[in-house]
């Protein structure tokens, strides 16, 4: 009986069965009714780009991290999910030459210059698909019509005006229950935001996302977008808007609560997802984009170290100084 | 009744079948034991006795003239084999007297006449604890006639009995109050006489209902102003300051104590020795300790004599599984793990639980990635994460500023940690370096 090798480490001696592969592997399952959707709607365009950022991604974390002799991390999920993100936000008929670029800069450039996962400050999904927007700002606004693929008489790439476009530049807005449903134009993970929501409530029942990030995103947009629309209705669009329209399901349910770039304490999840709907109207209404989602979310990204500072809780028992 | 709590603190699996309907059986009386001379958090005791010597049970064999201090008794009679320095369940070598049993378990006589508290004045109360050694069976073993002589100028206004027993596995707080529930109340209310407190409040994890019902039974009897709280299952429930916050919504202040904020909190277990100790002059020589986990043959509840071997315990107790690896003295959340089975029993042992290898994989760490998890459950609102760097890192006062020193190192963090950092070990690795640093400037 003493003869047993026994194993003392510090308490606790027990932990849960999370873990981060885990985590990101419910997260890619969480998106695939939208992937699937996606299918559906664009046919093997899509099939085509979520494979080439999704291999281009781990391929770029692999030649890293080989590079830089570290461990390679590919069984952690995480580059994955980045290209299965970044390909969400590319519209259909995007070159794979591009999408592959894309995929390149999110991993190098958005994780690997600063040390990889945990240390990168933006979301390197979003640093893909900012870089592709500065690097071809047509080929990334140019939209297929949902199910184009299915009729050969049509001519590739027919190019239809997504929502937002047609707000911005039109003034004509589509009502929200179409946006709900999908089948509009737009990138691959914009056009339906049930199938996202399907994934979302997954995600919620599982914890793995903060609803405090995405709640304060969709309340700030909706009451900063109704202000304009009190003032103006023939101007500005309705506020509901704002919630099914371009980027903002998949942006406020799956990029801005990434948990490396978000922040850490309760107050701060309300002031960075308060940040990223204002900012997210400013740009749609104002702006010379069409789209603000991305840009909200990296800008508020880069805050997050300072939105930690200074919403620090108030330790229990601490007394003022 | 509402179910009272604290917020944040995580739910995990309770395991606490095994042991919670095996009624509290006494076990052998050990060949030898080991006592350790301290088993108290206080200055070093000094052994009464010397190699060669015949103890009787219940005799005193080490004490101490300092105040924050406890003694230590003969747990069997017999005779002094040795006087020594062995291995702690804390990790340290303390010196200890090792009895070999003449299996005659005779009791030392003192004053065999009964007491009642109602017939002590408060310092009787606090003497009989001193003397029979009575220490916080909880775990912290803080001397209890300490706890009972609170300085003048904290005003004391309430008494809480901590019935939460929130560790997993362990039932030996449960089956005592649903056996000796008479005992427990007799013990709360000497603790409040002795405070001059009339306000007494008991606290009971739900998982407890039994415990909670034979508790309401006996605290409604004879007109004492004691009231039983049910308190919602999560741990770390039976934490001092969560327990404090749940029951009477008070905030201990940040390194202060219970009594700064009028309260005295004990453990059932140890209202139990005291109600032992006034009525039977009975000191501290056994306590209830479940034997539990999957490396167990057989768990129990067992009366174990202080300074009883683990080999001797768990031999008890059908010995060991094939496939066990870890064991902890307490539970699996705050437990201390032991390097060996010849260890003894001592005051603060509420428990023996035994893990197998499966159980206690370790599974190797990760990058932080901030998902905010250790925030999320740090009943102390401590931001873990950081304060785990900082310690790593040696940035000792961004760590105290930070609060460092606040944590109570309950686990939780660890536990939820997706990356399987062991954050609390790095905060007990910071919290070290600032007391050595804070011993240097003193001296």
């Amino acid at each position: 009986m003493t003869d047993i090798k026994l194993v003392i480490s510090s308490s606790p001696h027990i932990r849960n069965d999370e873990s981060i592969p885990k985590i990101m592997f419910v997260v890619l399952a969480a998106l695939l009714p939208a992937a699937f959707l996606s299918i559906y709607l664009f046919g093997i365009k899509a099939i085509l780009l979520m494979a080439t950022c999704i291999i281009v991604c781990m391929a770029t974390e692999y030649v890293f991290q080989k590079c830089r002799d570290k461990e390679i991390t590919l069984s952690d999920g995480s580059a994955a999910l980045a290209g299965l993100l970044l390909a969400m936000t590319l519209p259909p008929s995007f070159p794979l030459l591009g999408a592959a670029l894309g995929s390149v800069v999110a991993i190098g450039l958005g994780k690997h210059i600063f040390g990889g996962l945990g240390f990168n400050i933006f979301n390197p999904a979003l640093i893909g698909r900012a870089f592709l927007q500065a690097a071809f700002p047509v080929m990334i606004t140019t939209w297929d019509d949902p199910f184009a693929w299915r009729s050969p008489a049509v001519v590739d790439a027919v190019s239809s005006a997504t929502p937002l476009a047609k707000m911005k530049f039109d003034q004509e807005f589509v009502p929200a229950q179409d946006l709900i449903i999908g089948f509009t134009g737009g990138s691959l993970g914009e056009t339906s935001a049930l199938a996202l929501l399907i994934g979302v409530v997954f995600l919620l029942y599982r914890g793995y996302i903060q609803w405090r990030i995405p709640a304060s995103i969709l309340i700030s947009s909706l009451l900063f977008g109704g202000i304009f629309w009190l003032m103006d209705s023939t101007q500005y669009p309705e506020p509901f808007f704002h919630w099914f329209a371009g980027g903002m399901v998949l942006g406020a349910f799956y990029m801005a609560t990434d948990m490396v770039t978000c922040p850490i304490t309760p107050k701060g999840y309300w002031i960075f997802g308060c940040g990223i709907g204002i900012i997210t109207v400013i740009i749609r209404l104002f702006g010379g984009l069409p789209e603000g989602v991305m840009y909200a979310i990296l800008f508020m990204n880069a805050f997050t170290p300072i939105i930690n500072k200074y919403t620090r809780p108030k330790i229990l028992g601490e007394v003022k100084k | 009744m509402g179910l009272l709590t604290f917020k944040s603190g995580i739910h995990p699996a309770y395991r606490k079948n095994s042991t919670e309907a095996t009624a509290i059986c006494a076990a052998k009386i050990p060949k030898k034991v080991v006592i350790p001379l301290q088993q108290h958090i206080g200055a070093p005791n000094k052994p009464l006795v010397k190699k060669g010597d015949i103890v009787k049970t219940g005799q005193k064999i080490a004490g101490s003239d300092a105040f924050v201090s406890s003694p230590v008794h003969a747990s069997i009679s017999g005779k002094v084999k040795a006087i020594a320095s062995t291995l702690h369940p804390s990790g340290q070598l303390i010196t200890s007297v090792t009895i070999e049993s003449d299996e005659k378990d005779e009791f030392f006589e003192s004053n065999p006449g009964k007491r009642e508290y109602t017939d002590l004045s408060s310092d009787e109360i606090r003497g009989i604890a001193k003397d029979a050694g009575i220490v916080g069976l909880g775990g912290a073993a803080f001397p209890t006639h300490v706890k009972l002589s609170p300085p003048k100028e904290k005003k004391i206004d309430a008494v809480i009995l901590n019935g939460a027993e929130c560790e997993p596995y362990l039932t030996a707080d449960h089956r005592l109050m649903l056996e000796q529930p008479e005992k427990v109340v007799y013990g709360l209310k000497a603790v409040m006489k002795s405070l001059n407190v009339s306000k007494g409040y008991i606290g009971i994890e739900n998982n407890k209902k039994d415990a909670i019902s034979a508790i309401l039974n006996m605290a409604g009897k004879n007109g004492a102003d004691i009231e039983v709280h049910g308190l919602q299952v999560k741990y770390p429930q039976g934490a001092e300051k969560m327990l404090i916050k749940a029951i009477l919504n008070r905030e201990v202040p940040a390194g202060g104590l219970p009594m700064d904020v009028g309260v005295v909190v004990q453990n059932v277990g140890t209202t139990v020795a005291l109600a032992d100790s006034i009525r039977d002059h009975k000191p501290v020589i056994e306590r209830v300790v479940t034997v539990s986990g999957t490396g167990v043959k057989e768990p129990k509840n067992l009366m174990v004599r202080i300074g009883t071997l683990f080999s001797n315990v768990i031999e008890e107790c059908g010995g060991l599984n094939e496939g066990a690896r870890k064991v902890i003295m307490g539970g699996p959340l705050m437990g201390l793990a032991q390097p060996s089975l010849e260890i003894p029993v001592v005051k603060g042992t509420s428990g023996i639980v035994v893990l197998t290898e499966n159980e206690i994989k370790a599974e190797k760490a990760r990058t932080c990635i901030g998902c905010g998890s250790c925030v999320d459950v740090c009943p102390m609102f401590l931001l873990p994460t950081r304060i785990a760097n900082f310690s790593k890192y040696d940035l000792t006062e961004k760590a105290e500023q930070f609060g460092v020193m606040d944590c109570i190192e309950c686990g939780c963090c660890t536990y939820v940690c997706p990356s399987k950092i062991s954050l609390v070990q790095w905060i007990r690795y910071g919290k070290g370096n600032i007391l050595e640093k804070r011993k240097k400037i003193k001296s």
